[in-house]
């Protein structure tokens, strides 16, 4: 089944869905096993599992080191695609990679799409390759049926949103803020007016993500927005207090 | 360069879309400074009356005597503001900035030598700046930490990743994605997201204006040969664009070779075998990086080419066979240094001395009515601690140990 349609049926369900990032290999596939197993049996709607890269340019220092500490560790491509695997065939929730445009392009782009395909995995999210730059890409994502994924940010005029309406699938994510990945954000009036033009720039379900760290960001979201996405918050809890501290965090996020 | 800002199949604009916007403002902003006559003169003025433009065109009388070959020119962009090409390229961003109405700047620095410029830019503009800098090389260069902190800006240590100039580029990637609003990044070579290539390498065409009119002048004819160090590439593409359009002229960019291609140990893109296709840091070109996609440790002496990634524009250049890589190794290096130290009293950057060494090697291969041109990117001086410490000089240790207990006191 296509992203749009999974994520549209558990809406049915749910006010917001939630959406949860894992860097792969980091600290290690053990502990990203127990992650996205406490992740899954908390509810978790989705899941963006980053394939690491030694130059994550959008990503702030706790993402940041996550990426450099499982490269340390060894962690290749190949792991991750295996991985990806195999999450999917053992959770009923849709898992996406998140990593940058070098890891698709040096594995080769139909080779990665037709990997992702086989392994179940649903979408992309690429924060480096803009439509314009990724025309290849953009018709393999089609061809495959493996959502790219694109993203919306507070600087985006209305134009641009409905150009990156029409290459995008699955849902837009909704950048909350300027910057990088893993600081706080304000929900406050401005966000609410930006909140509404992506609204109105797409048909596809929202997600809302940078800066989501506790049950008041998810309802201070909730009934804006189709997904809440946390990211760093969860490496930060797995670092502080193990992996078994994910269930009730996440828990008490809705 | 086509419209998304490819030179060939290299460059583009690979960029978040938080960026997005910015971009299209610098885009534009760059095209209207482009197409205005008025601003290239407003430049020039800058440069000859704030820096010491235009720069000589030395004849290295003593060398070209030594090799027994070619006339042997050196063009002497040491001899500019902070002593460095890297103040054409500042100086012209910083007007930029000023048309577009911004009032910080942020840049990246490996040697030190483009955030000093940076810093000396922001001073003379009122802008405020922040310098972001590999650990590695703070240690490295830490007098030009010195000179950018007493010029008011802020330096970051970058702790992330190698610690050298690309994890540098990315922590001020970061800052600019975090204020777009009110930031300019003065990216410091003819690398990144379209237009940076171009824009840089048009800043520094100054050099190559320069130094084709200066060798006329001064011999007659066009160089059989023109050699200049390549890091990210910015002060080769200044110079080989007064001969570009001239196929007689051989042009030569030399990469660091480290410590010999062999090893591993260098940051040789375009004339080894280790560099493949990849995007990173928001363009595309030949990288140093393994199967993965993950770029790999770079190593040379000079910091201003310890570096990853080359400009695109180089890339093509490359690939269509005109421009021709070499490497120097940091030994061969050093001896070129104290070569042209010792005959000319010239005192090159050792990422300049790179240059020195291929043209070293081929100058005497050819007559006598050949005229050949290094560009002298930048001034030694900078490196005293790195140069003292290779040479091993034993009076240049005295003198810090002596100077380290008068602190200790």
């Amino acid at each position: 089944m296509l992203l749009e349609k999974i994520l549209r049926n558990r809406l049915e369900q749910k006010k917001i869905l939630l959406m949860t990032h894992i860097v792969l290999g980091y600290p290690s596939f053990a502990t990203n096993r127990q992650v996205i197993a406490q992740m899954v049996d908390n509810g978790v709607d989705c899941i963006e599992m980053q394939i690491p890269f030694s130059e994550p340019m959008a990503d702030g220092p706790v993402i940041l080191k996550a990426n450099q500490d499982s490269l340390a560790l060894g962690t290749t491509v190949a792991d991750c695609m295996a991985f990806g695997a195999e999450m999917s065939r053992l959770h009923d929730i849709p898992f996406l990679f998140m990593t940058y445009y070098n890891i698709i392009f040096k594995y080769g782009e139909e080779r990665f799409f037709r990997d992702c395909l086989s392994a179940g995995v649903k979408g992309l999210i690429i924060p480096d390759l803009p439509p314009e730059m990724g025309e290849a890409f953009f018709q393999l994502a089609t061809q495959f049926q493996v959502a790219p994924i694109l993203i919306f940010a507070p600087t985006s005029t209305d134009e641009r949103m409905a150009k990156l309406n029409n290459s995008a699938a699955g849902f837009i994510y909704c950048a909350a803020r300027r910057g990088v990945t893993g600081k706080k954000s304000e929900f406050d009036d401005d966000f609410n007016a930006y909140l509404a033009r992506c609204r109105a720039a797409t048909s596809l379900p929202i997600a809302v993500g940078f800066g989501i760290r506790n049950h008041n960001d998810v309802a201070a979201i909730t009934g804006k927005a189709d997904m809440a996405v946390i990211g760093s918050e969860t490496i930060r809890l797995v670092e502080e207090q193990g992996a078994e501290a994910v269930g009730p965090f996440i828990k008490g996020l809705r | 360069m086509n419209k998304d800002g490819f030179f060939g199949k290299w460059g583009g604009a690979f960029i978040p879309e938080i960026l997005h916007e910015t971009f299209e403002q610098l885009k534009s902003s760059f095209k209207e400074a482009k197409e205005d006559p008025d601003f290239w003169q407003q430049y020039l003025d800058i440069m000859s009356t704030y820096s010491c433009r235009p720069t000589p065109l030395t004849f290295a009388e003593n060398l070209t005597r030594h090799f027994g070959g070619a006339k042997i020119y050196i063009k002497r962009e040491d001899l500019n503001h902070t002593g460095a090409h890297k103040a054409n390229n500042v100086m012209g961003q910083g007007l930029l900035v000023k048309r577009m109405g911004k009032k910080r700047v942020i840049a990246e620095t490996g040697a030190g030598q483009h955030g000093v410029a940076t810093a000396t830019m922001a001073a003379k503009f009122g802008l405020e700046c922040t310098i972001y800098m590999g650990e590695v090389d703070m240690l490295r260069q830490r007098p030009n930490v010195f000179w950018m902190e007493k010029m008011g800006a802020t330096v970051v240590p970058v702790k992330d990743g190698s610690k050298t100039l690309k994890d540098a580029i990315n922590e001020a990637f970061r800052d600019w994605v975090t204020n777009v609003d009110s930031t300019h990044y003065v990216l410091g070579t003819a690398c990144g997201p379209a237009p940076f290539p171009e824009m840089v390498s048009w800043f520094q065409s100054i050099i190559g204006t320069e130094a084709q009119q200066q060798i006329l002048a001064q011999h007659g004819k066009p160089p059989a040969r023109v050699y200049a160090c390549v890091g990210g590439g910015s002060n080769a593409m200044g110079i080989f664009q007064g001969f570009l359009d001239n196929n007689a002229v051989e042009l030569v960019g030399v990469e660091a070779g480290g410590k010999g291609i062999a090893t591993g140990h260098h940051a040789a893109r375009l004339c080894g075998v280790d560099a493949s296709p990849g995007v990173a840091q928001g363009y595309k070109t030949m990288f140093l990086q393994n199967d993965d996609g993950q770029m790999l440790e770079t190593h040379s002496v000079a910091a201003g080419l310890d570096y990853v990634g080359v400009s695109p524009i180089l890339a093509d250049l490359a690939e269509k066979k005109r421009v021709r890589f070499a490497s120097a190794t940091d030994d061969e290096v050093m001896q070129a240094l104290d070569l042209t130290m010792r005959m000319e009293g010239i005192i090159p950057a050792l990422e300049s001395a790179h240059g020195f060494v291929q043209a070293f090697k081929e100058a005497p291969l050819l007559g006598p009515d050949d005229a050949i041109i290094i560009n002298q990117s930048g001034r030694g001086d900078k490196d005293i601690f790195t140069i003292a410490h290779a040479f091993n000089d034993p009076s240049w240790k005295e003198f810090i140990i002596a100077r380290g207990k008068e602190y200790d006191k």
